[in-house]
């Protein structure tokens, strides 16, 4: 029996990424992460800023997301996400301003704490990138 | 009868503006297409937050204490609309068709003696709702200077929304905007988005989820993003209807501008031909008489 299951990954413009053979996927789930191997049971929870880690027989592929819902059911995980970056794609500039995007609104007074968390997670995450 | 000089400058003139209608049908017909390519591409995501939504809040079990974004605010009576409109003319109907359907929606609502708060998304509806309804307008974006229906400047709408909600400033929130079906028909939709109306639409699975966090946290993360969502979306039928209804629009008028120069000429020959014959009755009869 294989052990793969699907993968897909839309943003708000398109659908970003599909994948039919992957074994395992690692998502920053809002509670701490969570890996998600074949028959998980359905779940859904939402994301964090953090790495998405895609485990597939075609190669490992990490993505950098700051916002999202997962849902899984019948061995269908699907991410819907209105900010993602491929690591791979990612050069240091861009990482830089989004580093800046992120410190400064964690450095803002007037949000309220979870908006405050979710700022230092990016800018915990974002550095660790370097 | 005009004369044929007249006649000739009416000729060029229309002529003119058929070159410059045919071109915006051109355009038109380019981005048409990619503004329906980026709409089919964005159905994805709708399609799926809305079945999260579905199944999370049917999954729900105490529904008094259900987010307020989706129970509503247990009253009605300050409404919330958002009329999206586009920012050019020359679109014919377009946009009168969305300020007609917003119209009598107001006219109901002020009958009931509800609250009525309008934002005008797009500079065309703004400068047709002024007029009468200036007092009500409580907001106006233009988009004017992106290209492109992008998630961001749904999303700066979507907070505005959210955060006068919060704030208490309305009950209800209705968004108008214009489905595209096809090149010729785009149907004006009146969607209500605060409090979400899905009634009428089942959940798609029996299926149980298990959640993490609870249902609740996860509602109240994921509603806003629907706001936003949704109004990405009939961001992205505008487009698409905006681009199919210029399109017909420079269509026709290409046409009647052709209609109007096969006129002018034949008007043109006509005369051409009775000052010739005009002449040469002269010549003759001058001949005549001698």
């Amino acid at each position: 029996m294989s052990e793969e299951f699907k993968v897909e990954i839309v943003n708000p413009e398109k659908s970003f990424l599909v994948k039919n053979d992957v074994s395992e996927v690692v998502v920053p789930a809002f509670e701490g992460e969570m890996g998600i191997l074949k028959d998980h049971i359905s779940i859904i929870s939402f994301l964090k800023p953090g790495i998405i880690k895609i485990l597939s027989k075609s190669g490992d592929e990490n993505y950098y997301v700051e916002d999202g819902i997962v849902e899984f059911k019948n061995n269908n995980l699907s991410i819907l996400t209105s900010a993602i970056f491929n690591l791979a794609d990612m050069d240091k500039s861009k990482q830089q301003d989004l580093l800046k995007q992120a410190e400064a609104e964690a450095n803002k007074t007037d949000i309220n704490d979870q908006s405050k968390y979710l700022a230092d997670q990016k800018v915990e995450v974002l550095k660790t990138l370097n | 009868m005009a004369s044929l000089d007249d006649l000739k400058k009416r000729i060029a003139s229309v002529k003119s503006t058929q070159k410059i209608t045919k071109a915006m049908k051109m355009v038109a017909a380019a981005k048409l297409r990619r503004a329906q390519e980026s709409a089919e591409k964005g159905r994805p995501y709708s399609e799926k937050m809305n079945n999260v939504i579905l199944n999370l809040s049917s999954g729900i079990s105490d529904k008094e204490n259900a987010p307020k974004l989706l129970s509503g605010t247990g009253q009605e009576k300050t409404h919330l609309c958002v009329v999206m409109t586009s920012d050019r003319g020359l679109c014919g109907g377009f946009n009168s068709n969305i300020i007609k359907k917003a119209k009598s929606y107001f006219a109901k609502i002020l009958d009931e003696g509800k609250e009525l708060k309008i934002i005008t998304v797009g500079s065309k509806g703004n400068d047709q709702l002024k007029r009468v309804y200036s007092d009500k307008i409580i907001e106006n974006i233009s988009f004017k200077e992106s290209k492109n229906a992008n998630y961001f400047d749904a999303d700066k709408v979507g907070k505005m929304v959210i955060e006068k909600f919060e704030a208490g400033e309305f009950d209800v929130c209705t968004i108008f905007y214009n489905q595209f079906k096809n090149v010729i028909t785009q149907i004006p939709q009146a969607q209500q988005i605060i409090p979400l109306n899905n009634e009428g639409e089942e959940s798609s699975s029996e299926e149980s989820y298990e959640f993490e966090p609870d249902e609740d946290e996860i509602l109240s993360n994921l509603l806003p993003k629907n706001i936003s969502t949704q109004i990405f979306k009939a961001m992205l039928e505008n487009s698409a209807s905006e681009q199919g209804s210029r399109m017909s629009a420079m269509d026709n008028a290409t046409r009647n501008a052709g209609e109007m120069v096969d006129k002018l000429t034949i008007e043109y020959n006509r005369s051409r031909q009775a000052a010739i014959t005009k002449e040469l009755i002269e010549i003759i009869s001058g001949a005549e008489s001698l």
